[in-house]
C-alpha cells in the first residue's frame, strides 16, 4: 500500500467503515510509515477536539429568552 | 392521511415521533420539549454558517417557528432532527445572502481549493496538545481555524463530525451526492489538521544558551 492509497482510505479507517482485510493492510502501512501514522493520529485528534469542545455556546440566560420567544410565537399560531 | 412512520429499518420508533404526534394533537408542551432538546445544536450550526451571533439567534428562532408551521409537511421518512437541521441550514444561507447582497452564497462556493488535500505538515503533535492552552485560548484557536475553511467544507465537517449526522443524512440535508460529502469531509478534516498543527506541535526543547546571550 502506498501513502496515496492510505490517504484515500483515511476517512473510512477513522470512521471504522473498512473491511477487516482493508484494515489489516492499513494497519500494516501505519506500522512502517511514520508520516501516515502522524496524519492518522492527528486527524483523529482534530475531530475529537472539535467534537468535545463547544466553541459556540449558548449562554443559559440567552437560551431561556430565545426559548420563551419561540414558544410565545407558537402559542399565537406563529 | 399519512401518519408518522418510525425511522425505516429501526424496530423502536424514535422518541421524537411520539412528541410530534402530541404536537399535532395540539399539545404545545411537547413542542417545548423538542425545542429544548435541539436548540443548542441549531444555534451552533447557524453560528458556524453565518459566523455572526445575532444572525445565529435569529436563524435558530426562525427555524423552530418554520418547523412548527410546517409540521404537517414532515413525513417522518427522515429523522425530525435532520429535517430541522435542513431548515436551519437553509435559513442560515438565506441570512448570509441578505448580508452579502449581490454576492452568491451557496455551499458550493470556494470549493476549488486544493489546499490541505496533500498533507504537508508531518511533525507529530504533543500528547493532549489542547492542555497547553486555557479554555478561552483554545476556543479562539478552534474558532479561528474552522472559520478559515471554505464554507462548503465547513458545513459538511460540522454536520458530519460535530453534530453527528451520518454521511447519508448530511448529503440529504445539503442536497449533495454521497461522494461529494465524502470528498469534502476528507479535505475538511485534512485542512483543519494542517491548520491546527501550528498550535499543537510538540514543543522543541528550549536551549538555555544561545541566541541573545
Amino acid at each position: 500500500m502506498t501513502c496515496k492509497e492510505f490517504l484515500a482510505l483515511l476517512d473510512d479507517m477513522i470512521d471504522g467503515t473498512v473491511t477487516a482485510e482493508a484494515r489489516a493492510e492499513l494497519e500494516a502501512h501505519l506500522g512502517r510509515c511514520p508520516h501516515c501514522e502522524v496524519i492518522f493520529n492527528t486527524t483523529r485528534k482534530t475531530i475529537e477536539i472539535y467534537r468535545s469542545h463547544e466553541i459556540y455556546e449558548l449562554p443559559a440566560s440567552l437560551r431561556d429568552r430565545l426559548h420563551a420567544a419561540i414558544m410565545a410565537r407558537c402559542k399565537k399560531g406563529c | 392521511m399519512p401518519t408518522i412512520q418510525s425511522i425505516a429499518g429501526e424496530l423502536e420508533p424514535h422518541p421524537d415521533v411520539a412528541l410530534i404526534e402530541r404536537v399535532r394533537g395540539g399539545d404545545l408542551s411537547a413542542y417545548d420539549t423538542l425545542v429544548r432538546k435541539y436548540e443548542r445544536q441549531l444555534f451552533r450550526i447557524a453560528q458556524h454558517i453565518t459566523q455572526n451571533r445575532e444572525d445565529a439567534e435569529d436563524v435558530m428562532q426562525d427555524a423552530f417557528l418554520k418547523a412548527y408551521e410546517k409540521l404537517e409537511q414532515f413525513q417522518g421518512n427522515s429523522k425530525f432532527y435532520t429535517w430541522l437541521v435542513r431548515i436551519a441550514v437553509n435559513e442560515s444561507l438565506m441570512r448570509l445572502r441578505k448580508r452579502r447582497t449581490g454576492k452568491m452564497v451557496s455551499i458550493d462556493e470556494d470549493i476549488e481549493t486544493e489546499e490541505g488535500s496533500v498533507p504537508r505538515d508531518l511533525a507529530d503533535w504533543a500528547p493532549d496538545p489542547e492542555q497547553n492552552y486555557n479554555q478561552a485560548e483554545l476556543g479562539e484557536i478552534l474558532r479561528k481555524t474552522i472559520q478559515g475553511l471554505p464554507q462548503g467544507f465547513r458545513i459538511v465537517f460540522v454536520l458530519r463530525d460535530v453534530e453527528g449526522l451520518s454521511t447519508e443524512e448530511t448529503a440529504e440535508t445539503l442536497g449533495l451526492s454521497i461522494p461529494a460529502v465524502k470528498s469534502r469531509l476528507l479535505r475538511a478534516r485534512l485542512q483543519l489538521r494542517e491548520r491546527l498543527s501550528r498550535y499543537f506541535h510538540r514543543k522543541k526543547a528550549v536551549k538555555k544558551t544561545g541566541v541573545g546571550k
